[in-house]
């Protein structure tokens, strides 16, 4: 009499999902799977092999190719020639082959989600309801983008051949992530699984190859750190697209520097959960069960630190804990199981070690009184209290079901703890009310931001972190430019008359321009701007400017690192009051640089003569130029929107473009006045406080226009100037942790040197050559914002 | 502890340790009522998984059928109800499932609905019918459904019930109290319901598909509880929305709150549109979840329902035979 026994527990019982369809599936490989190139099935050159293991059971699934260095190349070579026709096929054709995708991932959704559940550990529910939807989800939506590419992105064309590193926490999810915005614009892809989860990978292979995509357009590679290392390394690779540990972000980072190829990276994060006193606490501990317990809380994004208001704090861990009481942890094929295996023994021995260190650390430590399965990876969900954000729990990402809380008393302290982290990759916030909850929601540094809720995804919209989270973002339109690059330029009439006579008057050398500075005038030193103050270089040092005939006209400060040090430290005090300002009062300002810049007109167009000998004419064509374009970049002040969203849920998804904070600006040579205005006057318009560095071949017309800063009403600090020498100046800008973005003009050698330096904070480079044409002003809008998408559901 | 309002009665000793699980109520506390934050979205995240992250399978799912059929009120409020039609539906309530059916189950105990809800009108016939089983005969009251009687007229039903043997209670609330936030008067009718009920346990009907809000829901739940009820529900079934699984969760939250507040039990009632045998596993997940397992027990949770039972018994039948079953072999109630 069984059931009458177990009516009177009602205990939940086994409730597993059958895993035959997968061990059929990998019984049909005999368990031993190969390198999937040109659309077709390839041994590893080394005949190495790995195993792929089932977390949750410790045994082993099947073998998995160790790619070579070779076989990445072979791939690239696939994907090199699958590029010439795959680049060049319709959006409309491409969407076609996108949309069968998506279909075929539907069609064999529950294979999908019992294989990425059997590698990962993750479990069933997740896979089934969250992973593998969204995995569709994603090619639909791209399928669109596709279709509309030549409408939507006329300038603009594919990079070329992908590479893309994914990693092991959501195996499926992540690869569509990154192949889908990628095939939709025309490129064609390497991939490379992390080596716990590469099965679900090769099961998508499968389906490329069943829907007929082209050979060589998707290859998927197995292996680990070492086939990763070869494909970013491989030099007919234009692009590298990497989600995992910011470690690895940072080698990536340094290998590609300088060689051109794009990147992005989606890296870690300690994401603030943020509950005010008036939140629905009920549902903010539902969220935080959606937060830190998804996944075994190995999600980049997962909201580790939990921020509550501390007059509620004690009811918040009161209902915490009992929740925590009621989750389930499991076989994670068990359908009523929440959380599951973690993916590996290395990863659950991490987790152990810095919770036991979190304890010593003094932190009170609480985990629900039932015990995990003995058998495989199992860790319980652990809250930690009376965390200090001092203390190791409460600033390395653990990438586990931990979870660390701290309280806090005003908004104010809430925000200052929210940013008090490295990283800046999602934050949510709790609060009834909508005043203060956008309020937050603007000052929290994170690419995501979830009011009243928690990691909520769709392809629809943007994710991607701010600092060291990485930069670039995936979904959204805004993902789609990490897959495209800008059409060979047309020039813009007024920039092209401006450089060719500029050319035509240097080519002349004529000896006009000297003259125009007309009689013997009273010493003019040149000096640094720093904070609003002319400033003289701390080493007391200055350098030589040189005319185009050689002759020397005029001086300018040799800065050193504490000039530098000195002037990022004014633009992060004005950042902050800067940024906010209104978009109407920064168009005000940068129209009166305009104005003020046009009064001295004349004076402009002679330095620009003095230093390059452009002509007269040419040089007033420069001084029109740049007001000119210090009038668009006012005009872009206010008009450079944001995007709603249209994601699924009862949701306004706002992406919201905001200044990227301080930007260090290394000026090209080409352009004296026009180069500094424009990319300066655009950052200046978007909310940046930057350091400038003029050219240091012809730094007088930069240098002259402090005084233009100095009577327009630029707020003290947000543009300050430093000359020097380039490269010694930009090794300190590039490694400075608080500059969030370097752009660099200069040699290719340079290029590389600020690329590489920038991995210290990760933070955006935009590089150029120090001479020719101008980046294109939607590209320099786009690399003077990042975008922040915040989600803020309704209903009454 | 609040002091235990009333309740006398003549019935002897064993009423009055009855009395002592049940909710005295509390004085109006509006603190509580105000400090209620309910946001929409989350609430339906909750609700839209709960029944993703639970299941029950198999002998585990048997189990739980037949206990679903123990927190049944099994009910008739159609204004073509007759004496014969409630009869009938007595017998349904002593023997909801073919005894050959629960053998083959592997359930050898006797089993009962949790009682029979009908109109006043009927109590009589059902109290009468249900002789000697011990289920009890509940009856809605107070101007059922609209709850638009004269107040004394509703007093009177109550007692009226209750006189022919009715000893449970289902009231409705004034809608209009709750949309104007007039929680005061809101307590005060509740309040002398549940003094008109005396030994009878009294549910509070608080209509969440016309309330409005989420908030609204919450906030009648509290209060409805302040003033003494022993049981809140969620539907009149005649509403156009009825019990859902996100407006029960709001409920049983405010059940929750009003425990750690007072140290009181109070019961929970969904009812409405609960047909099929999936929808009860539902509410005993969302019972078991986020109240515990004893508010599963029948003096803390009641299923209200008409045709649920014969989905119960075709999903036992799959299980113990193996084969999926029509209709046409379960008894009509």
């Amino acid at each position: 009499m069984k059931v009458a026994e177990l009516t009177k527990t009602l205990a939940y019982g086994a409730a597993p999902e059958a895993a035959k369809p997968a061990l059929d599936w990998i019984a049909e490989h005999n368990g031993k799977f190969q390198l999937f190139i040109n659309n077709e099935w390839k041994n590893p050159s080394g005949k190495e092999w790995f195993d792929s293991i089932n977390p949750a059971t410790s045994k082993k699934l099947g073998s998995i190719a160790q790619a070579t260095a070779g076989d990445v190349n072979s791939a690239v070579k696939a994907a090199r020639k699958a590029y010439a026709s795959w680049s060049k096929t319709p959006g409309h054709i491409r969407a076609r082959y996108m949309y069968a995708i998506a279909r075929q991932i539907q069609k064999h959704s529950r294979l999908f989600a019992v294989l990425e559940t059997m590698d990962n550990g993750k479990p069933i529910r997740e896979t089934r309801d969250i992973d593998i939807p969204l995995v569709a989800r994603h090619f639909y939506h791209h399928a669109g983008w596709a279709q509309l590419m030549d409408k939507e992105l006329p300038d603009h064309q594919s990079v070329g051949v992908v590479g893309q590193i994914i990693p092991w926490n959501f195996p499926l999810l992540m690869l569509s992530w990154k192949i889908a915005p990628a095939i939709a614009m025309g490129n064609t892809v390497v991939l490379k699984p992390a080596e716990f989860t590469s099965l679900t990978a090769l099961l998508f292979a499968e389906i490329c190859a069943s829907v007929g995509l082209p050979p060589g357009v998707v290859n998927i590679i197995t292996g680990d750190g070492r086939t990763g290392a070869a494909l970013v390394e491989h030099p007919d690779v234009d692009k590298i697209a990497f989600t995992g540990s910011t470690d690895v972000g940072r080698i990536i980072r340094k290998a590609t520097a300088g060689t051109h190829k794009k990147l992005s990276l989606e890296l870690g994060g300690k994401s603030p959960f943020i509950v005010f006193d008036d939140a629905d606490l009920d549902s903010a501990v539902e969220g935080v069960v959606d937060a830190i317990w998804f996944n075994q809380g190995q999600v980049c994004c997962a909201g580790s630190r939990l921020l509550v208001q501390e007059g509620v704090a004690e009811k918040m861990y009161k209902k915490l804990r009992a929740r925590m009481e009621k989750l389930r942890v499991g076989d994670p094929l068990d359908k009523a199981v929440d959380i599951g295996a973690i993916v590996a023994p290395v990863q659950l021995k991490q987790i152990a070690a810095l919770v036991k260190q979190g304890a010593d650390e003094g932190a009170t430590m609480w985990q629900p009184s039932w015990s995990c399965p003995k058998e495989g990876c199992f860790y319980p969900p652990t809250l930690f209290t009376n965390v200090a954000p001092a203390s190791t729990i409460a600033q390395v990402e653990i990438f586990g079901p931990v979870l660390a809380a701290m309280t806090f008393r005003t908004p104010e302290e809430a925000v200052k703890l929210a940013n008090n982290t490295r990283y800046g990759l999602a934050a949510s916030i709790w609060s009834e009310d909508i005043n203060l909850a956008l309020d937050l929601a603007t000052q929290v540094k994170a690419g995501t931001v979830w009011i009243n809720s928690t990691n909520q995804f769709d392809a629809a919209s943007g994710f991607g972190g701010y600092r060291e989270s990485g930069f670039g973002r995936e979904g959204g339109k805004e993902g789609l430019y990490e897959y495209i690059k800008r059409k060979p330029a047309k020039e813009s009439k007024t920039q092209a008359s401006a450089r060719i006579s500029g050319q035509k008057a240097a080519a002349s050398r004529s000896s006009a321009g000297l003259s125009l500075v007309g009689a013997p005038s009273i010493d003019r030193t040149a000096k640094m701007f720093i904070g609003g103050k002319q400033a003289r270089p701390d080493g007391g040092l200055s350098h030589n400017v040189y005319g185009p005939n050689k002759n020397r006209i005029g001086e300018v400060g040799a800065g050193n690192r504490k000039d530098v040090r000195n002037a990022v430290e004014a633009a992060r005090a004005a950042a902050n009051g800067w940024a906010k300002s209104t978009a109407h009062n920064r168009a005000q300002v940068v129209y009166f640089l305009a104005e003020n810049l046009a009064a001295r007109a004349d004076e402009f167009a002679r330095r620009i003569s003095q230093q390059t000998g452009a002509s007269n004419a040419a040089a007033h064509a420069e001084v029109d130029a740049a007001i000119e374009q210090l009038f668009t970049a006012a005009a872009w002040a206010d008009k450079y929107d944001g995007r709603i969203h249209g994601v699924p849920q009862r949701n306004v998804t706002l992406a919201v473009p905001e200044a990227m904070g301080v930007i260090a600006m290394l000026m090209p040579d080409d352009q004296p006045l026009l180069a500094p205005i424009t990319l300066a006057g655009t950052a200046l318009a978007m909310g940046n406080a930057m350091v400038i560095v003029p050219s240091p071949k012809h730094p007088l017309s930069a240098t002259d226009l402090y005084q233009v800063l100095e009577t327009s009403d630029v707020p003290h600090g947000t543009v300050n100037i430093v000359t020097g020498a380039r490269d010694e100046l930009a090794k300190t800008l590039a490694e400075h942790e608080d500059v969030d973005a370097i752009w660099y003009a200069g040699p290719e050698a340079g290029q590389a040197a600020a690329q590489k330096a920038s991995a210290a904070n990760m933070k955006r480079t935009f590089v150029m050559s120090a001479t020719g044409p101008l980046p294109v002003m939607d590209d320099i809008l786009r690399e003077a914002t990042q975008v922040k998408n915040i989600w803020v559901p309704y209903g009454a | 502890m609040a002091k235990v309002t009333h309740l006398s009665d003549a019935r002897g000793t064993r009423q009055s340790s009855e009395e002592e699980g049940r909710n005295p109520g509390t004085k109006f506390d509006l603190g509580p009522v105000k400090d209620v934050r309910v946001n929409r979205s989350a609430v339906e995240r909750r609700a839209g998984t709960m029944s993703t992250r639970r299941t029950v399978k198999k002998e585990h799912q048997a189990a739980w059928l037949i206990h679903a059929v123990k927190t049944i009120d099994l009910t008739t409020l159609s204004g073509d109800d007759t004496p014969g039609t409630v009869k009938r539906l007595c017998a349904k309530a002593r023997q909801p499932i073919r005894a050959e059916l629960l053998k083959d189950v592997g359930y050898d105990q006797p089993l009962q609905t949790g009682a029979v809800c009908v109109y006043h009108t009927f109590v009589g016939t059902a109290v009468e019918a249900l002789k000697g089983s011990g289920i009890p005969v509940a009856a809605v009251s107070t101007g059922f459904p609209a709850g638009l009687s004269p107040f004394p007229q509703k007093i009177e039903e109550i007692k009226a019930s209750v006189k022919d043997g009715a000893s449970e209670i289902d009231i409705v609330i004034s809608r209009e109290q709750v949309l104007n936030g007039d929680w005061h008067a809101l307590y005060d009718e509740v309040k002398a319901f549940r003094e008109a009920c005396g030994p009878a346990h009294m549910k509070a009907i608080i209509a969440t598909g016309e309330l409005g809000t989420l908030k609204n829901i919450m906030r009648a739940s509290l209060v409805c509880m302040q003033a003494g009820s022993d049981f809140i529900k969620t539907s009149t079934g005649k509403e156009p929305t009825n019990a859902t699984i996100a407006g029960s969760l709001v409920m049983v939250r405010a059940i929750r709150q009003f425990h750690e507040q007072t140290g009181y039990k109070v019961g929970f009632k969904p009812a409405g549109g609960i047909r099929t045998a999936k929808q009860a596993l539902d509410w005993l997940i969302l019972m078991k979840e986020e109240l515990g397992d004893e508010w599963l027990q029948p003096h803390l949770f009641r299923l209200g329902a008409s045709a649920l039972i014969n989905d119960i018994e075709r999903q036992l039948e799959h299980y113990a035979y193996g084969r999926y079953a029509s209709m046409q072999y379960q008894p009509l109630g």
